[in-house]
Formats: C-alpha cells, structure tokens, sequence
C-alpha cells in the first residue's frame, strides 16, 4: 500500500488560514516582481535607445491587453511591500501574537486591494 | 558534544555558510525598498503621460536618476536572495540547481548593468 499511512503536509490536513495563505502568496508575488523587474529593465533599455525605440516598447506596454500583466504586477507590488513591512515587525518580535497576527494579515488584503485598485485606476486604465 | 569546529563555531557560520548574510541582506534592502518602491510608485502617478519626452526628462533630473538607481540596485539584490530561495527550495537536482543559480545570477547582473547604464545615459544625455 504505498502512502497508505505516510505524513501529510500541513496544507493539506490543516484548514486554510490568512497567515498560510499570505506566506505563500508572498513567495509568489515576489517572484512575480522579479519577473516585473525584467520588464522594467526593458522598458529603461528602450528608452536610453532613443525615441523610436521607446515608441515600439510603448507599443506593447502601452496596449490594451498589457493592463492585464500590468494590474497584476501592481497587485503583487502592494502585497509583498505591505506583507514585506509585516515581515519586518516580525523580525523585530513584534506582532506574533494570534489576534495581532490575523489582524495585520486582512490590514495587507485590505490596503493592498485598496491601493491596487488606486494606482490602476490613477497610472494604468 | 558538538559537531561544529571551533573555527565555524566563531565565525558563526552553518553548513550552508554566510548564512547570516543571505539574512542580513535580504532584511537590509528590503528596509531600503520601502521608501525607494513607494517613491517610484507615487512617482509614476505624477507623470502627465508615459510619452518620451516625459518619461525622459523625468529620468533626466538628477534626484530621479539617483533615486531610480538606487531602487533598481536594492529590488535586483533583494530579488536575487529571494530567488535564490527559492531555487535552493524546489530544485532538486544537483545539476540543474547549480544551473539555475547561475542563471539567476546572470540575468540579475545583466539586467541591473542594463538598467543602471540606460538611466545613466540619460541622465548624462543633453
């Protein structure tokens, strides 16, 4: 019977909960960002190379089907910089205790989703 | 007793070495980005377009050019040590794992090179 009584991996036994939750969507908004970060290393590139350049650059980055990547990247923006801070008190011992910690993790859905919502309607739509 | 020679023992250094580094590090830009990330976003939100001439001469002024090198330098460390992380965590083969942190380490270097000598030149351009 193989796996019949192996251990299971805490995801998969425990409930879904906000601290879990924000732990790895940290781990993947950071990895999004460093893909953001190739994009806005281009997209300086294209503007060092002078005005035509930019011009085909901003073809894509300007396009309407670009808002997509671009919304998500400023939703993983909001969250590792506002989760970030969060790891930040942690570091400094603050804020480990149950309520606090539930409560500091919906702050980072909520502002997060507020600041998203801000910025794409400000800079990008 | 302990397995760990009196050497490591007072350099403070694990098995995986530097360690505390990777650490230290990641926490040191991370502290750095706060104010450079939120500066770049508010930043954006103030440009009247996103045409050349706009984006240009904003990058133009020194205290952009400063600031945007800054940030690039701090987000390109910060996302190596967590890439890296990440590689060392999910990448399993000794091969392949060696490969991916080599070429992490590429893209990170290439792309930061790209990115500080573009807002450089036109820092520097008339």
């Amino acid at each position: 019977m193989p796996g019949a009584s192996r251990p299971l991996s805490p995801f998969l036994i425990y409930r879904w909960q906000i601290t879990m939750f924000l732990s790895i969507v940290h781990r993947g908004t950071g990895l999004m960002l460093s893909l953001g970060a190739v994009a806005l290393s281009v997209w300086l590139l294209a503007l060092a190379s002078g005005p035509a350049a930019f011009a085909d650059a901003q073809a894509v980055y300007g396009s309407t089907w670009f808002k997509l990547p671009l919304v998500a990247w400023t939703f993983c923006f909001c969250l590792h910089l506002t989760n970030g801070i969060r790891h930040l008190f942690w570091d400094a011992g603050i804020g480990f205790d149950r309520s606090t910690i539930q409560a500091s993790g919906w702050t980072v859905v909520l502002v997060t989703l507020v600041a998203t919502a801000a910025f794409s309607l400000l800079v990008i739509v | 007793m302990s397995l760990v020679t009196p050497l490591n023992r007072v350099l403070g250094l694990g098995n995986a070495h530097g360690a505390a580094e990777h650490w230290w590090m990641q926490r040191l830009t991370a502290v750095a980005l706060v104010p450079l990330a939120l500066w770049f976003a508010v930043s954006l939100t103030t440009l009247p377009d996103f045409s050349y001439a706009a984006v240009a001469g904003w990058v133009h002024r020194p205290v952009t050019s400063i600031l945007l090198i800054l940030f690039v330098g701090a987000a390109a460390y910060h996302s190596f040590l967590g890439v890296q992380v990440v590689i060392e965590d999910y990448v399993a083969g000794k091969f392949s794992r060696v490969a991916a942190l080599m070429g992490s380490a590429f893209a990170h270097t290439g792309l930061t090179v790209a990115a500080v000598f573009s807002i450089l030149k036109i820092a520097f351009g008339s």
